[in-house]
């Protein structure tokens, strides 16, 4: 390996990087016979400047790219340099940046070069490799290519312990604006064909216990926002149908940076929307650990989440007539609804309170937020926090008195609410 | 009041708890031998560390609340904090005083003590798996310096046993001078006497294999690729990765000339 090796490092890490997927976790590939490797619960061994966990070696296999995507760096008009790794060498990346403990595992994803099944089938090798000849249980999250054949796809997932095919665009009619060589098709196809298979090696390993494993930590994919006008309740309802409809794990939310002059989009140095970002995922958490529905989020009437609190505070304060809540009695599910009050926090309520009645000061040594959720319940001892205060009260208390937590953050892995 | 005074193992803790009982000691406060100073006021009660009574003790736990707890109690230990032992104290008391489990209840004291700071030890773990940075030694050892906040090489030795089965590796907290060494079949704690040069086992430069910087310029390489400068976000960056660790992460070092 020479200099050019670190000349591809850079183009093509820098080139994968506006994917923004970088969970390792949902796996449960075991080391059982002395390779290398495990996967659990996903860390991240280093953040980014920019406070990105990374924890996957996350490259391209290539730049190189025959379609004309206009959002994408790596389209074919752009006048950019292109490079491609060997199998070789994203193997040995691979292997010996794990070794020192440096990632997680390896995220491949690729241009499209010649078409999708020779993209496809050479992403494959490079898992495969890993896999059988390195002894490798680590976590390999592949890209699907957009079309490629339902028997690369059951290979690949042999291997992968996730798959992904970005949806790129929240509706069709943006897809067909900004990507005209892509068809919405070619990216559901795939996703059904996966999910059928999932499903199908769940029920054999029912029966049978030593059925390989098969994606084991599923499907999930990434839609960029902000470059085209959808709103809030389209981008969420899209969300929730792939959840329900197609098992995804995981929808990543991808504020648009503006790398382009095509005016189909933002201008370059149109601010990437970072807020609007941060309000998805916390809709999104909602959506997926907390009971929500989207029409409990957004609505017809209201298609966007607010920006100056977050989705679950706005649910609260269009909803002050179910409060304030009772926290020595009221249902777990009621508790997490909470502004305030997180999901640990709220089984830690429960527990504790089959103990004494809780009081403020019990509350508080629990770790909720109090100065949030003091508006919403009501304990033992004091009288309600709530004073009949209305729903703009309490939302420029919340905003304006004291806490920070509020004033605009700028990123998509907070510890949410 | 009664200060009992233990070596500062776990064993010797769990003693000296027996001892609080078997002498009935009013008021006990446990204290480490190496922290310990002489009372005129009080009485001192050395506690000699011993096998069976610490076992009573702990099957004692054992009998009263989870794993999960039990876990907790260790790694409360763990942490080091001054004056903890007398927190474990209170809460093996409230634990042996009443019929049912109270590891869930919150409102005492000393149960909230454990949970947060078995929480805080546990991140610490956490982050001690995710910051760990081995370099490859001339030997084919893969090696790694930390100094954790707490002490919890102890606790991690499962998953970097489980993970890296088939390489050789050592962990060596420079603070507390002991390590970790997985010799390809167990992992035992260990003492080290270094060579001078190597400023106690801190920098093992003359040491280590050829292909090793080449490995380290291309994760540097890595990192400044994937940032995305359009999203700069210090704060938030330093908050995940507290600038104390940053003297054992390749990645935060000077870049090396190629
Ligand atoms: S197919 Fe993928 S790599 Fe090619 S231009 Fe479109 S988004 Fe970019």
């Amino acid at each position: 390996m020479c200099d050019r090796i670190f000349e591809k490092l850079n183009i093509l890490a820098d080139a994968a990087k506006y994917d923004v997927s970088c969970a390792s976790s949902g796996s449960h590939r075991k080391n059982e016979s002395k390779g290398l490797g495990t996967t659990g619960n996903g860390i991240c061994h280093a953040y980014t400047e920019d406070g990105r966990c990374v924890s996957l070696l996350k490259i391209l296999l290539t730049n190189h790219c025959i379609y004309d995507c206009c959002y994408c760096v790596s389209r074919r008009s752009n006048d950019i340099k292109r490079a491609a790794f060997t199998i070789e060498e994203v193997v040995d990346l691979t292997i010996h940046f794990y070794r020192r403990n440096y990632i997680e595992g390896l995220f491949l994803s690729s241009g499209i070069f010649k078409n999708a099944d020779y993209t496809m089938e050479r992403l494959v090798r490079i898992a495969k490799k890993l896999r059988t000849e390195h002894h490798f249980n680590g976590y390999i999250h592949l890209k699907t290519i957009p079309g490629a054949s339902d028997e690369l796809l059951q290979e690949a997932g042999l291997y992968a312990d996730r798959l992904s095919v970005n949806i790129e665009m929240p509706t069709e009619n943006s897809l067909r604006l900004l990507a005209p060589d892509k068809k919405r098709e070619d990216m559901i196809g795939p996703m059904k064909y996966l999910k059928g298979a999932i499903l199908q090696n769940r029920e054999e390993k029912k029966v049978y216990k030593k059925t390989p494993l098969f994606v084991p930590a599923g499907q999930s994919t990434q839609m960029v926002i902000g470059a085209t006008p959808e709103t809030d309740l389209q981008i969420l309802w899209m969300a929730d149908q792939f959840y329900k409809k197609m098992d995804l794990r995981r929808v990543y939310y991808s504020g648009y940076i503006p790398i382009s002059n095509d005016n189909r989009l933002p201008a370059i140095g149109t601010p990437v929307p970072m807020i609007r970002e941060n309000r998805l995922y916390q809709a999104d958490w909602l959506l997926r650990f907390y009971g929500f529905q989207v029409n409990e989020i957004v609505s017809l009437q209201d298609p966007h989440l607010d920006m100056d609190i977050d989705p679950k505070l706005s649910w609260a304060l269009r909803h002050l007539d179910l409060f304030p809540l009772d926290i020595n009695k009221a249902d777990l599910h009621l508790v997490m609804r909470v502004p305030g009050i997180g999901i640990q926090s709220a089984k830690k309520i429960c527990d504790a309170r089959m103990f004494k009645k809780l009081n403020w000061e019990h509350l508080k040594k629990i770790g909720i937020a109090f100065n949030r959720a003091k508006y919403f319940i009501a304990c033992n001892g004091t009288a309600f926090q709530k004073r009949d205060l209305t729903e703009k009260q309490i939302r420029h208390q919340i905003l304006f008195v004291g806490n920070s937590k509020y004033r605009p953050n700028f990123s998509s892995q907070l510890k949410i609410f | 009041m009664n200060t009992v005074i233990y070596d500062g193992s776990f064993e010797g803790l769990l003693t000296a708890i027996f001892d609080v009982y078997e002498y009935r000691l009013k008021d006990a406060c446990l204290t480490k031998y190496k922290d310990h100073q002489k009372n005129i006021f009080g009485n001192d009660h050395f506690t000699v560390t011993d096998p069976i009574k610490s076992a009573r003790v702990w099957q004692g736990l054992q009998q009263r609340i989870s794993q999960k707890a039990q876990g907790q109690v260790y790694k409360t230990y763990l942490s080091e904090i001054k004056r903890i032992e007398n927190t474990i104290l209170s809460y093996v008391q409230y634990v042996f005083r009443c019929a049912t489990s109270v590891e869930y209840d919150y409102s005492d004291p000393s149960v909230l003590m454990v949970a947060e700071t078995a929480n805080k030890v546990a991140r610490e773990k956490h982050r001690m798996e995710a910051f760990v940075r081995f370099q490859l030694t001339k030997d084919q050892l893969y090696y790694a310096t930390v100094q954790p906040d707490y002490n919890v090489l102890p606790l991690i030795i499962k998953h970097f046993q489980k993970r890296y089965a088939d390489q050789k590796w050592m962990i060596y907290d420079v603070q507390r001078r002991y390590g970790i060494f997985y010799d390809l079949s167990t992992t035992e704690f260990v003492e080290m006497i270094f060579n001078p040069e190597t400023e106690n086992g801190k920098n093992i430069g003359p040491c280590i294999a050829e292909e090793e910087t080449l490995y380290q310029q291309l994760w540097q390489q890595y990192f400044s690729s994937v940032n995305i400068a359009a999203r700069r976000n210090m704060n938030l960056h330093i908050r995940h990765m507290p600038k104390r660790y940053w003297k054992f992460l390749i990645e935060k070092r000077p870049v090396t000339d190629k």
